[in-house]
């Protein structure tokens, strides 16, 4: 069993599992094109938490937590499960930080790109092409020796800090807490915060993604960095099984509307779409991994990755409380008004771009 | 003179993968030790050096992390 998901063929499996999940998700309750979203959950559950106040935008998704313990589960089955961290922490924050407003820019991380690539969504070409950027910009810096150092062994307590903070945000929604009437835990009454599947079978679908993901190593930035770096296409060819099996699926349910204008949580101000891909792209390709990769990793153990998760969770709350995310395309009386960042936003993103370029010249090892 | 060693405990990918890569393209023929503390790493760093007609033979040390021996003809 080891093997297979090694394999070639058990990456074409796991990924069009991991495809077929998502679209039955969105079948199932989630918002369209977004059965799936490795930002803009961990950005829901924020705002759950009380880090935004944008009140369209707030529910604890159980597709993080189950990915997160699905991939402990697995990653403790298989004795792959190491606590470990230290490389570089804060720059792992600020990296997660950026990638959540650059992929809340776009509208979507990589693994909603695919999403809405399947549903038709144009747009989403053009924010998957500047992720390509961003990770082929990436790979030139660590191809000129760029490394946040290594990572060491760390006590077993701090390998059980973020699956237990997962556990505590599941019971939160379980019990629907509330801490005093009308505040904390917040959950969305309208909007796509309120759109969702029914809870156990997103944290069924979300534990055997966390599995699957674990064992295979699923990564859509690695699969683009693998690709253009050491011509490697192991991990492409799971990626490939992902949007294909969306597609398929989309196709029979009548999911598929394609087209550029006013498409579901999207927005046609090219540009943006472009650059704010661009930006996550460089974050997960300088964190390691693509976000759904830094929530497996954590699973396993991986205080860095833990990091650029809690990251990514601020970052998704800034985006919303400094007005730095991008609006969708509305339709006014059949006239479309193009959504895209406000000038905070395209500034954020502009500054992101700073820092990765100057993070990917400076942070370098020492030749030997 | 004693094999080169690739020391990649610690780093993530595709750190293992580009050091071991560049040992393997800067030598004729040779054998390379490289010590990594991952499965992910022991499995990417055989992947790669195999797609270049390496042979590696892998052993796991009692502290969990793995010799990975990778022969170039």
């Amino acid at each position: 069993m080891k093997r297979f998901f090694s394999s070639r063929r058990g990456m074409i499996v796991a990924g069009a599992a991991i495809g077929l999940m998502a679209a039955v998700l969105q079948i199932q309750g989630n918002p369209r094109n977004m059965g799936l979203c490795m930002v803009c959950f961990p950005r829901d559950m924020a705002g759950a938490i009380g880090l935004h106040r944008a009140a369209t935008v707030q529910y604890l998704r159980p597709e993080i937590m189950g990915a997160v313990l699905g991939a402990l589960l697995a990653a403790l089955i298989c004795r792959e499960w190491r606590p470990r961290g230290g490389s570089a922490p804060v720059v792992r924050f600020f990296l997660g930080v950026f990638a959540a407003i650059g992929a809340l820019v776009f509208l979507g991380c990589p693994w909603r790109g695919l999403l809405r690539l399947a549903a038709g969504d144009w747009n989403s070409l053009v924010g998957m092409a500047g992720m390509a950027v961003g990770v082929a910009a990436g790979c030139g810096f660590l191809k000129r020796g760029y490394t946040l150092g290594r990572s060491y062994p760390f006590p077993k307590v701090a390998g059980w800090i973020f699956p237990g903070v997962m556990v505590l945000l599941l019971g939160f929604l379980l019990l629907r807490t509330s801490f005093q009437e009308g505040e904390a835990i917040f959950f969305s009454t309208s909007g796509p915060g309120s759109m969702h599947a029914p809870v156990w079978l997103s944290l069924f679908f979300g534990a055997t993604i966390g599995v699957l993901a674990q064992r295979t190593r699923f990564c859509t930035m690695g699969a683009v960095r693998d690709a253009l770096l050491i011509r490697d296409y192991h991990l492409l060819t799971g990626i490939v099984a992902f949007l294909v099996t969306a597609f398929v699926v989309n196709l029979c349910t009548g999911a598929v509307d394609m087209g550029w204008a006013a498409m579901p949580i999207s927005h046609m101000s090219h540009a943006w779409n472009f650059l704010g891909m661009v930006l996550a792209g460089l974050c997960f390709a300088l964190g390691g991994g693509c976000p759904g990769r830094q929530f497996f990793l954590s699973g396993e153990g991986d205080g860095d990755a833990a990091i650029f998760c809690c990251g990514m969770f601020v970052g998704a709350g800034l985006a919303h409380n400094w007005f730095l995310a991008a609006a969708p395309d509305k339709l006014l009386q059949d006239t479309v008004v193009v959504g895209g960042p406000g000038l905070p936003g395209q500034i954020a993103v502009v500054a992101g771009i700073v820092f990765c370029a100057m993070l990917g010249m400076t942070a370098r090892r020492h030749a030997s | 003179m004693a094999d080169p060693t690739v020391d990649a405990r610690g780093l993530s990918c595709p750190e293992p993968v580009l050091l071991v890569k560049r040992a393997i393209d800067t030598m004729d023929a040779g054998t390379i030790d490289v010590l990594v503390d991952s499965v992910t790493s022991c499995e990417n760093v055989t992947r790669m050096a195999e797609s270049l007609s390496c042979s590696v033979e892998t052993t796991e040390r009692d502290d969990g992390s793995f010799v990975l021996v990778v022969k170039k003809r």
